[in-house]
């Protein structure tokens, strides 16, 4: 073995301040997970749509000159941007922007009328399954033992049964209306998010903090609330916002089966359902349901996409 | 393994009972029986035909009577057309199971192979345009498919070229087939090939891709022989749900297309509110998707190894 002579080697000094130093700024999960979805322009652009439908749905019906379920009989299933004639509007020039329905209905304020209950339905949806999936899911996955095993075979055979044959059962029996719609949502849907959140839980469960949080003596409602939550919540995120886009579905579906929102009131659905019986000879009265409806579902799809790549550590860079 | 079977049937049977029995306390529910119409009968005749059909027994007898029919493939009579539940099932889900099952072929054929494009083209034009084709497969409701084909593909080019080169309505002839099988399968294709492509960029990633390729086999090879088949693996999984939408799916495709099938008259008896007929088909379709889904995860546990393991 060759001896390296020491004169081909030189000290270079040490800098202590880059090497004890911070590399990049300090951050908190939620800065940085926002941060990195701020990135994503295809999740900001859905975000941005998803806020403008929500406030345009909940807006527009106030500034339309007509009610929904006011008729012109004068002009029935006119196209886009027929300057309306009717009588009573002599004179002020509106206009029937998306056209008018087969009855003489203002589609335009219609498709946001509809908006506004397709998207309560949803939201409220998601939210009580939420709420019953957190409960369940919580109290299964943190008692555990037998008390669990009991909870999750019963979720198992729920699982089992499909659940838009049950919803269609529930529509039947109960009256129709939006609140129907919410409850027959609401006990099929819950399975997938009690599952989840008792995953979650099992899994912080045997996390070192929350055994040293344990052991210091912290109570239950305190572990609960300061760590079992706010370490769920990015995965309970991105299931509520991937839930939306299904109940948004089920309702249309739901609606065009002739199980929706009752007769005079318009949801995405009825109108697609109203729009599809003249669809040859209309077919304008489709469009335009049928895009709020794809739209909306693309939105909260790509937005739940971007929000788990978002909030998954391995992608960080 | 015995075992996992054993299970999986166990759960299989409580959760049929469990629908039968949510759909006969459904039933209960409705207000009014049979027998009240327009002209009020003589409470003492009101008597004697709840006697004769049972209806006077306590609920709970009549909850074992009905299982027992239902065990016995007696589903009542249709309200609306006076005939047998069970038989109008069994030949109107004839057409609906051959619906199902072309689209459930063309969903996983499409996916899998629009998935494994996009994951070995992984960041090019074809997996973009592949992505796009998911994301609007799954964002896109069936009615909407159905009514756009039906329109462009069946209505707009008959007109341009005169030829009947896609039927626009029935289930008879090759071309009647085409549209419909499209419209039910896209949203299932859409979902297969998204997870198509998450798993097999996952096996791509794995040692035994790269010691085949140091083997020198072709990427044909590769693909088809050791990464395909192990990435398919999470696509089995769900293969269950798959079937459920494209029944529950059948529903509006089959009224659209109008296409003589289960889901049509299924739709029709909601509307026509023919109860007979709702709970007949109601419990017939939870059946054949709890079945479905009991084959689909016993085949899983037979693919699977680790399931064996297990027990």
């Amino acid at each position: 073995m060759t001896q390296i002579d020491k004169s081909r080697f030189e000290w270079i000094g040490s800098d202590s301040a880059r090497r004890e130093g911070i590399s990049r700024p300090s951050t908190t999960f939620w800065k940085d997970a926002i941060g990195r979805l701020m990135k994503n322009k295809v999740a900001v652009v859905c975000f941005f749509i998803i806020v403008l439908l929500i406030l345009s749905c909940i807006i527009v019906p106030f500034f339309s000159p007509f009610e929904s379920r006011e008729q012109h009989l004068g002009e029935v299933n006119k196209g886009f941007m027929t300057v309306c004639t009717d009588s009573r509007y002599e004179g002020q020039h509106h206009v029937h922007y998306f056209g008018t329905d087969n009855l003489g209905r203002d589609l335009f304020l219609r498709a946001f009328e509809g908006g506004r209950v397709s998207l309560m339905i949803a939201f409220a949806a998601v939210f009580v399954n939420l709420i019953v999936g957190l409960i369940y899911g919580g109290i299964s996955g943190y008692v555990g033992g037998a008390v669990d095993t009991i909870m999750m075979r019963i979720v198992e055979i729920v699982n089992g049964i499909p659940y838009l044959i049950v919803v269609i059962l529930l529509m039947m029996v109960l009256p129709k209306g939006i609140f129907t719609m919410v409850v027959a949502y609401g006990i099929t849907g819950w399975t997938g998010m009690a599952r989840l959140v008792r995953g979650q839980v099992l899994q912080l469960k045997s996390q070192e903090y929350i055994v040293a949080a344990e052991a210091m003596g912290a109570k239950s409602s305190r572990i609960i609330a300061k760590h079992l939550i706010p370490n769920a919540l990015s995965v309970i995120i991105i299931n509520v916002t991937l839930a939306i886009p299904s109940a948004i579905f089920t309702e249309a579906f739901l609606s065009y089966i002739g199980l929706g929102v009752p007769v005079p009131q318009p949801s995405w659905g009825v109108l697609a359902k109203g729009g599809q019986d003249v669809f040859m000879t209309y077919p304008y009265q489709l469009v335009v349901p049928a895009v709020a409806i794809s739209l909306t579902m693309l939105s909260f799809n790509l937005l739940g996409d971007g929000l788990r790549d978002a909030f998954d550590p391995r992608l960080r860079r | 393994m015995t075992k996992y079977i054993l299970k999986r049937v166990g759960y299989s049977i409580v959760t049929l009972f469990l629908l039968v029995a949510i759909t006969f306390f459904m039933m209960q529910l409705l207000p009014g029986d049979p027998f009240t119409g327009e002209k009020q009968l003589p409470a003492a005749q009101m008597e004697a035909l709840y006697a004769k059909y049972g209806l006077d027994k306590p609920v709970w007898q009549q909850f074992f009577i009905y299982i027992g029919n239902v065990v016995q493939g007696d589903l009542g009579v249709s309200l609306t057309y006076n005939r047998a539940v069970t038989l109008m099932i069994t030949e109107a889900f004839a057409i609906s199971f051959d619906v199902g099952i072309r689209s459930i072929c063309f969903a996983f054929i499409g996916g899998v192979l629009l998935g494994t494009l996009a994951a070995i083209k992984r960041g090019k034009a074809a997996d973009t345009v592949a992505m796009i084709i998911a994301l609007l497969g799954v964002s896109v409701p069936s009615f909407v498919v159905a009514s756009v084909l039906q329109y462009f593909l069946g209505l707009k080019l008959y007109m341009a070229t005169g030829m009947r080169i896609f039927a626009i309505t029935g289930w008879e002839g090759f071309n009647s087939h085409i549209l419909p099988v499209v419209a039910l399968g896209f949203g299932s294709l859409a979902t297969i090939s998204r997870l198509m492509r998450t798993s097999m960029l996952d096996v791509l990633g794995q040692d035994y891709i790269k010691t085949a390729k140091a083997k020198g086999l072709s990427q044909s090879g590769i693909i088809f022989k050791h990464a395909m088949r192990n990435a398919i693996m999470p696509v089995v999984t769900v293969l269950g749900p798959i079937t459920a939408g494209i029944l529950t799916g059948g529903f509006v495709v089959e009224s659209v297309f109008g296409i003589p099938g289960l889901g049509k008259y299924f739709v029709q008896s909601i509307q026509g509110l023919d109860y007979t007929m709702i709970c007949g088909t109601t419990v017939f379709y939870g059946a054949f998707l709890i079945i479905a889904n009991l084959v689909v995860d016993i085949a899983y546990g037979l693919i699977d190894p680790r399931v064996k393991l297990e027990g």
